[in-house]
């Protein structure tokens, strides 16, 4: 895997952190949100985006997958994604 | 001893041996010689010895097949090792071989008997006949494994030491034939790396064995690739698996290589298919390839009298090569019909050798106890396919099948390759390689040697311009690439008497495919699942083209052109070596050897060692005790580097503690010390700590031993959502630290402290401070760690134990104590403290274990604060509370259940005695209706037997925490 701080490394050195989400407003969001948030998972089939860490240098990064393919479609530092502060 | 009968040929032949090491080794209790470098079947073969094992199921005489290790009919047992394939094996001195399969003697087997019962074994016996009625199979589950065992596992065996080890390289060669070798030379000179595997201890692959013509001498060809500086060679190394972005299994002697490369060329050659007929399976019949192995690699006659029945032109070098060894062709038995007009057809003609042109063998005639054969009979092929029932005896004690080949493809297969049938050759072909995969030589269906050659250097070449090496032009591919009619389209002869083994790991006959397709399996994969063809030890290398061309012509589906998905490992794999050595990787605080000195029983914590107590193991519990009353009532020390340590800095430092613990940190004071519970996002309980404020934009956060990699792994995770500006490093290793705790620690302290005033008020429980301890730079916490009025003292690593003389040093007068975990776990229990992960699991939220104190109201938001809402006003379910028992009772171990007459209600967490409260103090899980002050509850220890007990309040000692404010 093409690690965006390291460059490409073995996949042993990768652990997986679950697909991105995006959390439920704390107070604003409902009970029904906050289960989907914590036990539903998508589970599709085809491109989807999650989280990665290179173990030695301790580094989360977001990948786009082919969970069809099993193929790395690319890798991206965290910043390039918009989340808001809560 | 046998030695009437010696089959060893004369140099040059036994490429492999070396005659002057001559080694003694036992087969079922009977010595034999071989040479070094012999296997166990070719020294076994050169003293006469055919007969090898008994078959899986009807315990029929099995020999030698392959002679490479691709059958599983010469599985036997060495010495406490089962399954050993007798044909790769190599002897030494001493060895114990015994044949496996065996009820009574390999040459008498009683097993036979199964055999005459075969009408009532059909296929798909055990799914029918075992499961009825209800409970049979308990009954037949031991009888049948009984039969059916393969080796013997000697569970006091002793495991060699294996390992694994890490290569890369630009390009992998998978086989050292001459495909291989002009590939991996062709890529080497355009300035690719390469590692060039091969299974077998020499260079060459067929050229080894076969008839080659001198023309095509291939001696420069591999002392150039030996002398290339860039290509690396792994002999007897065996590629078994090819996994996702080039990653290879390489099983080595004792060693398993995990290869890398960027580019892999297969080139990995053919494996020989056996024919079908009668008998098929009897020592004396094998592939026209063993033959020639036995031959010219190990220097053994395979027979005395042969018959080859081929259906390609090897058929007739394999019986020039018998003829020159002094082996009598009785007749070369060629399926098809067209007479070959090659040179080497008409050399075997000029030696007046009999061939039989588009006849087939109808059955192999055995010898007493099936133990060899004595002949075969021979008919021609009828239109319908069958051998027409006027039939020739022709005598022999060995026929060499030469059926045809299939590619070895099954590395090529599980990158992504698949394998098709092509009617017009009659054989399985490769199709959609992935583009990191190359081909190379006979895999290719390419079998002219010029031909395979330039097919390598062609593969060479565009697998090193693949990766950006360039060298000439492409070089030319030979245009006569392939002789066609390799393979006989369908060499199954079914016989009235059946016996017609397609596959010989599961004595599967013609029959038993034809029924299973019968029953409406009528799919490859299906045929397999239920009559288990191909899933033998042999994984269908010489059963799955048959099965697929059996399946295509009973089912009536022409268009089954496929056989079933080939699956690593392509051979047999030593689960040890996966495995590898077993690191236990261990740190050593800067401390350790004073622990060690001092007498210390070490324990794991984590990946680090920590001193359990210090005293003799027979002794242990004085030892605790005395260390606890030490801290109690004087002084006492312990190293707690293994303490997780996180540096947390920048403007939003308090806010991402804010996020990540459930106590508010945005208003604490600098140099003050807070306490820090972490639960998940579900709100569970997953680590402690103290967060000390060293400035308004820097905190010192402490976590558990073994629980401060996740914290900083999710600190670091969660941080890349939020983009918080705050930086977190973890120190753990950067930091030695000790706690002196007791009456006694400040008076201590005092002797190496000169820029701190230690005074109770100048220094108040839970502030923090800056200074030096003993000339050390220090961070000096002052927290409640036992319970006692005590200090930690975090110093940098290397400084930890000139930090751990001056404290003992400056405590000699204080008579200063050290203790070890277990005095500090009792302590901590004393003042109530949790354990998280033992007093805690995977689901505990903080208002269950009584923690709601550490839980932020008004924060709008912590990790796990709204399931934490939700769980509690939902109501408990349960409660970690106190208890204490009177000290002579019982004591009850950690886990032990909590009941109320049948039903369990809880369990103990944590329980020891406690010398300073001479009574039994411990925690438990209960629920809510016993968790009030005062109830009694039943414990059930191990033996059954129940103690009870009573909730109390915690702290269970000095409850009004007094004594670490002192």
């Amino acid at each position: 895997m093409h690690c965006p701080l390291n460059g490409p490394r073995n996949i042993s050195e990768f652990i997986y952190g679950g697909d991105v989400k995006i959390m439920p407003n704390p107070v604003a969001g409902s009970d029904y949100e906050w289960a989907e948030y914590l036990f539903i998972e998508d589970n599709l089939k085809g491109i989807v985006r999650e989280w990665w860490m290179h173990v030695p240098t301790s580094y989360w990064f977001i990948v786009e997958r082919n969970t069809e393919t099993d193929e790395i479609i690319k890798t991206l530092p965290p910043e390039k994604l918009a989340f808001q502060a809560k | 001893m046998n030695n009437s009968k010696n089959n060893r040929l004369e140099e040059p032949y036994g490429l492999y041996i070396n005659r002057s090491k001559q080694i003694s080794f036992y087969f079922n209790s009977n010595l034999y010689t071989g040479y070094q470098g012999d296997t166990i079947a070719s020294a076994l073969a050169a003293n006469g010895v055919f007969l090898l094992s008994r078959s899986f199921k009807y315990h029929r005489p099995r020999g030698i097949l392959t002679m490479a290790g691709r059958d599983a009919n010469t599985l036997v047992q060495v010495d406490d090792e089962p399954n050993v394939r007798a044909d790769v094996y190599l002897v030494r001195e001493g060895l114990h071989v015994w044949a496996q399969n065996v009820f009574g003697s390999l040459s008498n087997d009683k097993g036979q008997i199964i055999e005459k019962f075969a009408r009532f074994l059909p296929v798909g016996f055990y799914y029918k006949a075992f499961y009825k009625p209800k409970g049979a199979w308990k009954y037949w589950d031991s009888v049948i494994r009984k039969i059916a065992g393969l080796g013997k596992v000697d569970t006091a065996s002793i495991p060699y030491k294996s390992d694994k080890a890490y290569r890369f390289c630009d390009i992998a060669v998978i086989g050292a034939g001459p495909a291989g070798l002009s590939a991996a030379l062709q890529a080497a000179q355009a300035g690719a790396t390469v590692i060039l595997i091969d299974e077998n201890s020499s260079l060459g692959g067929s050229l080894n064995y076969t008839r080659v013509d001198q023309q095509y001498s291939c001696e420069q060809l591999i002392e150039d690739v030996v002398n290339h500086p860039a290509i690396e060679i792994y002999f007897n190394a065996t590629c078994t698996g090819w996994f996702a972005d080039n990653w290879l299994s390489v099983m080595c002697p004792a060693r398993m290589l995990k290869l890398r490369a960027k580019i892999i060329i297969a080139a990995t050659g053919l494996i020989e298919q056996p024919a079908v007929f009668r008998n098929n399976d009897l020592p004396g019949v094998m592939l026209g390839s063993a033959a020639q192995r036995l031959i010219r690699l190990y220097g053994v006659a395979p027979g005395r009298s042969a018959i080859v029945l081929t259906s390609n032109e090897d058929g007739y070098s394999v019986a020039l090569d018998l003829i020159d060894v002094g082996i009598t062709v009785n007749a070369i038995v060629d399926m098809h019909k067209e007479e070959k007009e090659t040179e080497l057809v008409a050399e075997v003609k000029r030696k007046n050798i009999a061939i039989l042109q588009g006849n087939a063998i109808y059955e192999a005639i055995p010898g007493p106890g099936k133990r060899s054969i004595t002949g075969a009979l021979v008919g021609e092929i009828s239109k319908d396919g069958s051998v027409d029932k006027k039939l020739v005896k022709i005598s022999c004690d060995l026929i060499c099948m030469c059926a045809g080949y299939t590619p070895a493809a099954q590395l090529l297969c599980h990158s992504g390759g698949t394998l098709k049938y092509d009617e017009l050759d009659a054989t399985l072909k490769i199709k959609n390689l992935p583009s990191n995969a190359l081909a190379a030589g006979s895999v290719n269906n390419i079998d002219k040697l010029d031909a395979v050659l330039a097919d390598g250097k062609v593969a060479g070449w565009r697998a090193a311009k693949k990766i950006g090496f360039y060298l000439d032009e492409e070089p030319s591919v030979s245009e006569n690439r392939c002789i066609r009619k390799q393979n006989y389209p369908f060499p199954i002869f079914s016989h009235a008497k059946k016996k017609e083994f397609v596959d010989f790991d599961e004595d599967l006959q013609i029959g038993d495919i034809k029924n299973a397709i019968k029953e409406g399996y009528d799919d490859v994969e299906l045929v397999k699942r239920y009559s288990t063809v191909v899933m033998g030890p042999s994984q269908g290398r010489q059963s799955a083209l048959n099965n697929m061309r059996l399946v295509a012509r009973y089912s009536q589906q022409p268009q089954v052109n496929t056989i079933t998905t080939q699956r690593p490992p392509y051979s047999p794999e030593y689960i040890q070596h996966l495995a590898g050595k077993s690191y236990q990787p261990i740190k050593r605080t800067a401390i350790h050897y004073r622990h060690i000195e001092k007498g210390a029983q070490m324990m794991p914590a984590g990946v680090w060692l920590r001193p359990a107590y210090y005293g003799e193991p027979t002794q242990k519990s004085e030892c605790i005790n005395r260390e606890s009353l030490a801290v109690h009532n004087n002084v006492g020390l312990i190293d707690v580097s293994t303490l997780g340590k996180l540096e947390i800095r920048g403007p939003d430092a308090a806010e991402l503690l804010n996020r990540m613990y459930t106590f508010t940190y945005s208003k604490q004071a600098v140099n003050r010390s807070r306490y820090v519970l972490m639960t998940d996002q579900f709100g569970a309980i997953t680590d402690d700590g103290v967060a000390c404020r060293l400035g308004e934009q820097h905190f010192y956060v402490t976590a558990t031993t073994s629980g401060v990699d996740n914290v900083f792994r999710n600190m670091l995770h969660w941080n890349a959502q939020w983009c918080l500006d705050v930086d977190i490093t973890n120190v753990t290793a950067a930091y030695a630290a000790v706690n002196i705790a007791g009456p006694n620690s400040r008076n201590v302290l005092n002797e190496v402290v000169d820029d701190i005033n230690l005074d109770a008020n100048a220094f108040s429980y839970m502030e923090v401070k800056t200074g030096h301890v003993a000339k050390i730079p220090a961070r000096i916490l002052r927290v409640g760690f036992v319970g006692e009025l005590g200090y930690e003292i975090h110093v940098p690593a290397h400084q930890g134990e000139a930090l751990w003389d001056a404290l003992m040093q400056a405590g000699e007068k204080y008579k200063i104590s050290v203790f070890g975990v277990e005095a500090q776990r009792l302590l901590r229990l004393e003042k109530g403290h949790i354990i998280v992960g033992q007093d805690t699991d995977g689901l505990t939220i903080p208002p269950e274990a009584d923690m709601a104190w550490a839980m932020a109201k008004t924060k709008p938001f912590y990790i796990g604060k709204r399931p934490i809402e939700v769980l509690t006003n939902r109501g408990l379910t349960r409660k970690l509370v106190g208890f204490e028992m009177p000290s002579d009772a019982t004591l009850p171990l950690e886990c032990n259940l909590i009941v109320e007459g049948n039903e369990i209600t809880g369990r103990v967490t944590s329980v020891s005695r406690s010398p300073i409260l001479e009574k039994t103090i411990g925690l438990a899980f209960v629920q809510l209706n016993q968790s009030e002050i005062g109830t009694n509850i039943q414990i059930k220890l191990t033996n059954s037997k129940i103690v009870n007990a009573v909730i109390v309040p915690t702290p269970f000692y000095d409850p009004h925490n007094k004594r670490q404010e002192m």
